[in-house]
């Protein structure tokens, strides 16, 4: 049955395809749809967990690829930072079943902290690594994946990036999945607990058996060679290969060389396509990965060729490649003039800038409005987190003076207490954020003995990447209704001096919360508690009347898009009004009533 | 055949339904399509583009400058950000009513759209409909994005049938919802019969 997917659906629907049984992650762009995919098709004996951190999640998986079943683990770029610490270990341990570790990058980046690039990674942890260029491939190489980690007993790497991930193509589905058999975990020390002893012997073995998985992806048919031999050449990998095979359908007469598994690097393949030419470029984002492989293979000896890509300026080290930026590549390298086929706009008006901003009604603007007027006049620092309330970083809110990682906001904020005294400190966390890597981080607070206030912005989802449920949310992947692990009676056990819930939309009573945390010493938190707008019903309308002063305070003071002005005057846009009522509680003439609010 | 059409407008105006109805229906007809769409962070007010890439030529998802048959704007300031896409002799169509940036209230720049407009005319082929008009006799905002679709249907410069696209709407949206849809569909082809004079003004 064909069926036009996403990058990330193919992807899904090839672990499924490979009788994939147990399936962990946690969510981050551009990786989310993963998951949701298996979940939303028949997957009768497929277990799935979105986890509570990309860490969780790997082992959940290495648990059931110990057991013999298959397993996969998904996240995003910066996921596997957080999972790095079992995955370096399970490199040595290995695998039973087949255990694929999909890592989506983020050339850009789109909306990711960094540019890291994932084949680095399995360089590091000395693990093969599968780079597909599109979602058609991504569903035949992600059971190749599979296949490779069972024929060598280790996980594998799946490195997509956003726009193999987010393009949609149409894939040829089986029509019913099952997941494959397997023996279930035997008991074997010697093999499956990690000590010096097997740490040392694996890495000679993993070293030597890299040598014959690079022999092995020489022959690797998603490695390939176009084109005729020519002394220029060009070399690829991911998405870059798309790009640069559009440009030389119009200019054909080039080699043309693709790198699917670009660890182990497939060097008799490399050196094989690359007979009889002298000059190549490197094709590919992120780091110049392909590009310094095969700068150490020349280092070997035996042959002679110029390289160029990233290292000598030709082709960019940051952002994302383009059919339109490696035609200018191409062109240049080849001598080929550039054609230049776009309009020429530079006399166009000045265009409306769209920044992202937090949705109208959203309760994190309650949240942070109010926090900044308890703390008016006062020596603060607001260490933000990740999730959509690092839009609260914008104007007029200017509520987030530090993001750094998942979590960070929290031990973030200790730290600059114990650099100033002097200085009230606050961290906002998302709920998500706050089971994922926020707890340990408050349990480190009290320890320590900080003095400051955590801002938990519950708005019982998973918001920035589609709504996913979470510990909190009371549902799992499975389906099931589960007990919702409560967030103040683990902040209360933790032992903090006062903890609070409230409703930011209530923005007196949020006001006097935090005010009451001010004044009281050690690790404080408010719950600020309210469903995000995108999975409740609109409250009603806001409605401006003729009280209305046109003051513009409204605007001024909180920056919600259904507040807009039409012929100078303040009005509310009824599409993008929820009803949430903060502009009527900050009106200084009660001109702003509705939706329960007058 | 191979055809490059781009979808462009403001986060939330419904760019996607749209983009998905084009490229399910062109593989209805036997087309082999890909596609993407901006997905994320700037999916709430921000600037949005689907690209529609449809026939073998295309080997990667994003359409290449110059080389867009067709610009769905959905808004006119996003229609001239993405007018670099728009190959020589191609069209735009474009809805003339402006969705204002959020931080226009709070720093106003009389941005009305009308500029934009303007300039289209002065650039290339462009069919300009009221699309704020046509929702508010269809009764909801809520069908711009089918709206527009049928204009598009009606410019006949996406070469797919009338059938073929209906038919997907009928599939993809909540059933209850289907009759207005339709209409809203058959209006916008209409507008662009009732529009004739206007387009060749524009050439």
């Amino acid at each position: 049955m064909k069926e036009y997917v996403m990058g990330n659906g193919a992807i899904a629907l090839g672990a499924m395809a490979a009788g994939v049984k147990a399936v962990a992650g946690y969510p981050g762009t551009p990786s989310s749809e993963i998951i949701e995919t298996i979940s939303k098709h028949s997957h009768e004996g497929i277990y799935i967990e979105w986890s509570v951190n990309e860490k969780a999640a790997m082992e959940v998986a290495a648990a059931a690829a110990y057991s013999g079943a298959r397993a996969l683990v998904t996240m995003k770029q910066v996921g596997l930072n957080v999972a790095s610490d079992p995955l370096m270990s399970l490199a040595y341990v290995g695998v039973k079943g087949g255990m694929v570790i999909v890592s989506a990058d983020d050339p850009g980046p789109i909306s990711s902290q960094t540019e890291q690039d994932t084949r680095r990674f399995a360089d590091f942890c000395r693990i093969p690594v599968f780079d597909p260029s599109s979602p058609e491939e991504a569903f035949a190489m992600i059971q190749d994946a599979f296949e490779y980690s069972e024929k060598y007993s280790t996980p594998v790497l799946f490195r997509p990036t956003t726009r193999v991930c987010h393009a949609y193509a149409s894939i040829d589905v089986p029509d019913i999945f099952s997941p494959g058999e397997y023996e279930g975990f035997v008991k074997d020390s010697k093999k499956w607990v990690i000590f010096p002893k097997l740490s040392f012997a694996n890495h000679g073995m993993i070293e030597e058996r890299n040598v014959r998985i690079a022999q092995d992806f020489s022959s690797y048919g998603k490695n390939s060679c176009e084109g005729a031999a020519s002394a220029k050449a060009v070399i690829a990998g991911g998405v870059s290969y798309a790009y640069a095979k559009e440009f030389l359908q119009d200019n054909p007469g080039v080699r043309l060389v693709r790198i699917a598994t670009p660890f182990p690097f497939p060097e008799d393949f490399v050196r094989s396509s690359l007979e009889g030419v002298s000059e190549v470029i490197c094709l590919e984002e992120l780091s110049p990965y392909i590009e310094e492989s095969l700068l150490k293979m020349i280092g070997k000896g035996g042959m002679q060729l110029a390289v160029s890509g990233k290292l000598d300026g030709s082709v960019p080290h940051n952002g994302e490649l383009s059919a339109d930026k490696v035609a200018d590549i191409l062109s240049a390298f080849l001598g080929i003039e550039k054609k230049n086929r776009a309009c020429d706009l530079e006399d166009a008006p000045a265009l409306p800038m769209r920044p992202p901003v937090l949705c109208a009604g959203c309760p994190h603007r309650a949240s942070f409005y109010a926090v900044k007027q308890a703390m008016k006049g006062r020596k603060t620092v607001y260490c933000g987190d990740i999730g959509c309330y690092t839009l609260g970083n914008a104007m007029p809110l200017d509520m987030v003076d530090t993001c750094l990682c998942m979590g960070a906001g929290i031990t973030m904020a200790q730290g600059f207490y114990h650099t100033d005294r002097e200085v009230a400190c606050f961290a906002f966390v998302g709920d998500s954020t706050f089971f994922a890597s926020g707890m340990t981080g408050i349990v480190n607070a009290v320890y320590n003995e900080a003095n400051m206030t955590l801002c938990v912005l519950d708005n019982s989802t998973t918001a920035m990447t589609g709504h996913q449920p979470h510990p909190g949310t009371g549902r799992n992947m499975m389906g099931n209704v589960v007990d919702k692990v409560s967030i103040e009676k683990i902040l209360k056990a933790v032992g903090l001096s006062k903890v609070i819930t409230v409703d930011p939309l209530d923005l007196e009573a949020s006001i006097a919360a935090v005010k009451e945390c001010d004044e009281t010493e050690g690790v404080k938190a408010i719950i600020f508690k309210s469903p995000c707008v995108a999975i409740t019903k609109p409250q009603g309308l806001m409605k401006i009347s003729e009280k209305c002063i046109n003051c513009k305070k409204c605007i001024r003071e909180i920056g919600c898009p259904a507040l807009i002005t039409v012929d100078g005057k303040v009005t509310v846009d009824a599409l993008l009004c929820t009803g949430c009522g903060l502009c009527s509680q900050i009106c200084p003439v009660d001109a702003i009533g509705g939706a329960g609010n007058e | 055949m191979n055809r490059d059409v781009m979808i462009c407008g403001v986060g939330g105006q419904g760019t996607v339904l749209a983009s998905k109805i084009i490229a399910a229906a062109a593989m209805e007809e036997g087309s082999v399509v890909h596609s993407a769409e901006t997905i994320g962070m700037a999916q709430r007010g921000g600037s949005v583009t689907s690209h529609v890439r449809i026939g073998e030529r295309a080997q990667s998802p994003l359409i290449p400058l110059g080389s867009a048959d067709m610009i769905l704007s959905f808004e006119p300031a996003e229609a001239v950000r993405n007018l670099a896409y728009l190959k020589e002799g191609g069209i735009v169509i474009v809805n003339t009513t402006p969705v204002k940036p959020v931080t226009e209230s709070l720093c106003e720049t009389g941005y009305d759209g009308t500029e934009m407009l303007e300039y289209l005319e002065k650039k290339c082929r462009v069919i300009a409909v009221d699309g704020d008009d046509a929702c508010s006799q269809l009764g909801s905002a809520k069908f711009l994005n089918i709206f527009l679709l049928g204009v598009a249907a009606g410019s006949g410069a996406l070469s797919i049938a009338d059938e073929t696209l209906l038919g997907e709407i009928r599939k993809r949206v909540p059933a209850r919802f289907v009759d207005s849809n339709v209409k809203a569909f058959e209006m916008g082809q209409e507008i662009f019969n009732v529009q004739g004079e206007t387009e060749d003004e524009a050439q």
